[in-house]
């Protein structure tokens, strides 16, 4: 009997130790979750919007944790966790991310104080996200492979046999994602289908995100990257001798698309109030001078304007896509993009 | 363990396992299971269009390229492991105790560094076609697919087959040999009739290894965008709000895995058996090359050159390239103190949870705690991603206090690695004796002694060999902690992986380095352990 209880005073022991052993790695988690800070999900690059996080906290008092990945991938994550979701605030690389988890009945509605600064396409119709810099789609290609002349007005014609193993794309990236929901949305998933279809007949080269494609082509990889237009700038501050430029599609062409990275705040945040800080400094004076200043993005909020290198906002006016429809297309476009075998 | 069973039954030692013992162990099998009981529940949900997704020709193709890539890398694994074994233990090769130990260095770097150092190095537009660009070079063949893959997964593996055969090779006893020679037979025959047979089992547990490894990995197939379950299941992930086809790929993942381990046993049958003969204190008389000796050297320094050399000084070349351009450090202390806190972590839970499992199997051997044994394998054969997507999924919906925890992360490290330590805890259990303690309690000594002056001394070295190796695997582990980790929490091994797979290699190369020193810690145990050094002493 006495072994017995030996035993039993192990077992207890075992326990002990491996609560124990738990609750001592758990507590820099735990230090984290004050009032004064607030958790996000950011499916924009830390590289970009880290300094916008530092200046947030400095200007608010309010700390961030931060939690990386694709919007899309957040999105699903935000979905799944449902009302368990430790976020307060998604911030999103496109218009669509924030659509699908506003469907889902997940996220607040946004204050019309902050609602309003923001001009109209930016914005949720409904007034669950609101956006916070706009980008456009285009090509980016190298100069000492690519003739400017060579390159198609309308990107459906990138199908053409003659870009065979010379395009780059970020499959898994929002940003290109959204720009295939637009395209459902503007053109129906039948025209759709068969643009990706031809670009896989391509086969073109695959990278995980829009930086990576952008050095692809700078370095010669692939010749056309499709990517947002600031990267260009992002990619020749690393290095202003590499080769690349920027080609705009047609006006009115599926590829002259513009879509907001914007913020919605979680029905579920524990820290309602910091998120909501947060939607208004991106939204406000520091945050609209950031990205007029310091990104070559578009400003959202009328009087702030874009960096002198990039051409005017008016340049982009692709498709005729309401923002706001987005979100019910991107599912859709994920499941097409799987179809086609691109993911 | 049959011997050892034989010996416990005739003691009369009661054949049944105190409860207690047994509901532990039988809490530690459970925690075990949890992953893929909860990926099947999720997998039956599946709804018609879930089902579309995975009936199609994709995934017959992703099969092959898994199952392709598997037997490739175990084949080529092994071939090299078992040559360089043989040459760094029985040949004359010149330097052979420093290539010896050269030989199990390429552990220290996980495949996904391998992979972007082998990527920055020989792609299209990498260093080498920089170093070929005068004699007019200006593209080299694509590496990324199947040749990235093979390549990255075979030079970062095979030191597995290469230190278990190095153990294998010190463990036989030389009589046997020698009784081939005197008999006439060739060296050549020897080896191939004698050596080879009783390594057979040495050989096997490398290669299963390997093979579960390549199975396992995500980061180097990934960044060489190779289409292997483990790719198309992070994609599955990334890229659809239905996650439930990347849990039904996931199953079918780990059903291949399990079949791989099971084949394995099956292979091994009895012949495991012989690895319980004890060593020989003779030393082996190396094995002249005579002519041989000029490939032998080509073959140690074309391997060490590729899976040593090359990453290293990649790394170097990208940090002090990445100074001079100004880019940021990416100095990251505070993610070698994660990697450390979190491995150490997982090392020592892994050992208080195997105590129950080892125990069991050392002292109380019957077929219910052989199957618990073996369950408690499982988690070893599943995927990292597998086991964190299941992780993920439970957690969020009905976990919410573990969900993004560190505690999460510990216990999906003890759930993968917990063979790591189980199973040398109870090898070190099955040298003790029972009758050293009766012999220790007919003296007169108490519980507490026994365990104190006895118990602890013999078995602490296995236990610090599989905490050292849980620590390891643990630090270079890169899915798990990928998906599990608490927000804003940063390991070395995702700070390699945000900047690699985004293309910025030149970032990576700080935290790979720290990453590989900080592993060479618990390496050096285990090498000194393995008796890699030709002239060290076997330390057990």
């Amino acid at each position: 009997m006495r072994g017995t209880r030996n035993q039993w005073g192990v077992a207890v022991l075992l326990a002990v130790v491996l609560a124990s052993c738990s609750s001592e790695a758990a507590e820099p988690q735990g230090s984290s979750e004050g009032p004064g800070s607030i958790t996000i999900y950011s499916g924009r690059d830390e590289e970009f919007v880290k300094t916008l996080f530092d200046d947030f906290t400095a200007a608010t008092g309010i700390e961030t944790e931060v939690r990386y990945g694709d919007s899309a991938e957040l999105a699903a994550t935000i979905l799944e966790e449902g009302d368990n979701s430790p976020a307060d605030l998604f911030f999103s690389q496109d218009a669509g991310s924030l659509g699908a988890v506003a469907d889902g009945g997940l996220l607040a509605p946004i204050d019309d104080e902050i609602l309003d600064r923001v001009e109209d396409r930016f914005r949720s119709d409904v007034g669950t996200w609101v956006g916070t810099s706009g980008r456009g789609r285009v090509a980016v290609y190298n100069t000492e492979l690519v003739d400017e002349a060579e390159l198609p007005g309308s990107i459906f014609d990138l199908t053409d046999p003659s870009w065979k193993g010379r395009i780059g794309l970020p499959p898994t990236n929002s940003s290109f994602q959204a720009h295939v929901a637009a395209m459902i949305v503007a053109y129906g998933e039948d025209e759709t289908r068969a643009w990706l279809e031809g670009l896989m007949a391509n086969d073109p080269r695959f990278y995980e995100d829009n930086g990576a494609t952008t050095r692809a082509v700078a370095s010669g990889e692939v010749e056309v990257g499709l990517v947002n237009h600031y990267y260009k700038y992002e990619v020749e501050a690393e290095d202003g001798s590499l080769p690349i430029e920027n080609h705009y599609f047609d006006r009115g062409d599926a590829g002259s698309f513009i879509n907001a990275a914007g913020v919605g705040v979680l029905a579920s945040a524990s820290n309602a109030d910091g998120a909501a800080a947060f939607a208004d400094y991106l939204t406000g004076d520091p945050g609209q001078t950031f990205v007029s200043e310091d990104s070559w993005e578009y400003p959202v909020v009328a009087g702030y304007e874009a960096s002198v290198d990039v051409p005017p906002l008016a340049d982009f006016a692709g498709p005729d896509v309401d923002l706001s429809q987005l979100g019910a297309a991107l599912p859709q476009a994920l499941d097409l993009l799987a179809q086609v075998g691109m993911v | 363990m049959a011997r050892a069973a034989t010996i416990t039954v005739e003691q009369g030692r009661g054949r049944k396992a105190p409860i207690p013992l047994q509901a532990s162990a039988l809490g530690v099998t459970a925690l075990v299971l949890l992953p893929i009981v909860y990926l099947v529940a999720r997998a039956l949900e599946a709804d018609a269009s879930s089902w579309r997704l995975i009936m199609r020709w994709r995934t017959v193709s992703l099969t092959l390229h898994t199952i392709g890539l598997a037997v490739a890398v175990t084949l080529a694994a092994t071939a090299i492991g078992v040559a360089l074994a043989w040459l760094a233990v029985r040949s004359d090769m010149p330097g052979r105790r420093v290539w010896a130990t050269l030989f199990a260095l390429p552990l220290v770097i996980p495949s996904y560094v391998g992979a972007f150092t082998l990527l920055s190095a020989l792609g299209p537009t990498g260093e080498l076609q920089r170093l070929l660009e005068p004699l007019g070079v200006e593209r080299l063949p694509d590496i990324t697919g199947f040749p990235g893959a093979f390549l990255a997964l075979t030079l970062f593996t095979y030191p597995y087959v290469y230190l278990v055969t190095v153990a294998g090779i010190r463990g036989l006893d030389p009589a046997f040999e020698e009784a081939g020679r005197v008999a006439g037979r060739s060296r050549a025959r020897v080896f191939r009739t004698v050596t080879l047979p009783l390594l057979r089992p040495s050989i096997g547990a490398g290669a299963l290894l390997v093979a579960l490894y390549t199975l396992h990995d995500f980061g180097a197939v990934s960044l060489m965008r190779y289409p292997t379950f483990t790719q198309a299941i992070f994609l599955q992930y990334k890229a659809a709000f239905d996650r439930t086809p990347a849990a039904i790929l996931s199953l079918m993942l780990a059903a291949l895995a399990l079949v791989v381990v099971v084949a394995e046993r099956r292979a091994r049958g009895r012949a495991r058996y012989y690895r319980s003969g004890t060593g020989v204190a003779r030393p082996l008389r190396p094995v002249p090359l005579g002519r041989w000796r000029w490939p032998a050297l080509v073959l140690s320094g074309g391997v060490i050159g590729l899976g040593l050399v090359l990453p290293g000084g990649m790394l170097l070349m990208l940090l002090s390239r990445g100074l001079a351009a100004g880019t940021p450090l990416n100095l990251t202390i505070w993610a070698a103190g994660a990697s450390a806190l979190v491995s150490g972590a997982g090392a020592i839970c892994a050992l208080v949870v195997a105590a129950p499992i080892a125990v069991l199997g050392a002292r109380y051997p019957s077929r219910r705690s052989r199957s618990v044994e073996s369950l408690s394998y499982m988690g070893y054969a599943l995927p990292g991603l597998v086991v964190a997507l299941a992780f993920v999924f439970l957690a969020s919906s009905y976990m919410p206090l573990l969900y993004q925890t560190l505690p999460l992360l510990v216990i999906a490290y003890v759930v993968m690695f917990l063979p790591q330590t189980s199973e040398p805890l109870r090898a070190g259990l099955l040298q003790l004796t029972p009758r050293m303690e009766e012999a220790a309690r007919t003296l007169g000594r108490g519980r507490g002694r026994i365990l104190k002056d006895i118990v602890f001394p013999l078995i602490a070295k296995p236990a610090l060999a599989g905490a050292a190796l849980v620590f390891l695997t643990a630090m270079k582990e890169l899915p798990a902690t990928l998906l599990l980790r608490p927000t804003g929490f940063e390991t070395l091994s995702t700070r390699v992986w945000t900047s690699a797979s985004a293309g910025l290699y030149s970032r990576a190369a700080v935290p790979a380095l720290l990453l590989m020193l900080l592993s060479s810690v618990p390496l050096a145990v285990l090498a000194r352990r393995v008796g890699v050094d030709p002239e060290g002493v076997r330390q057990d």
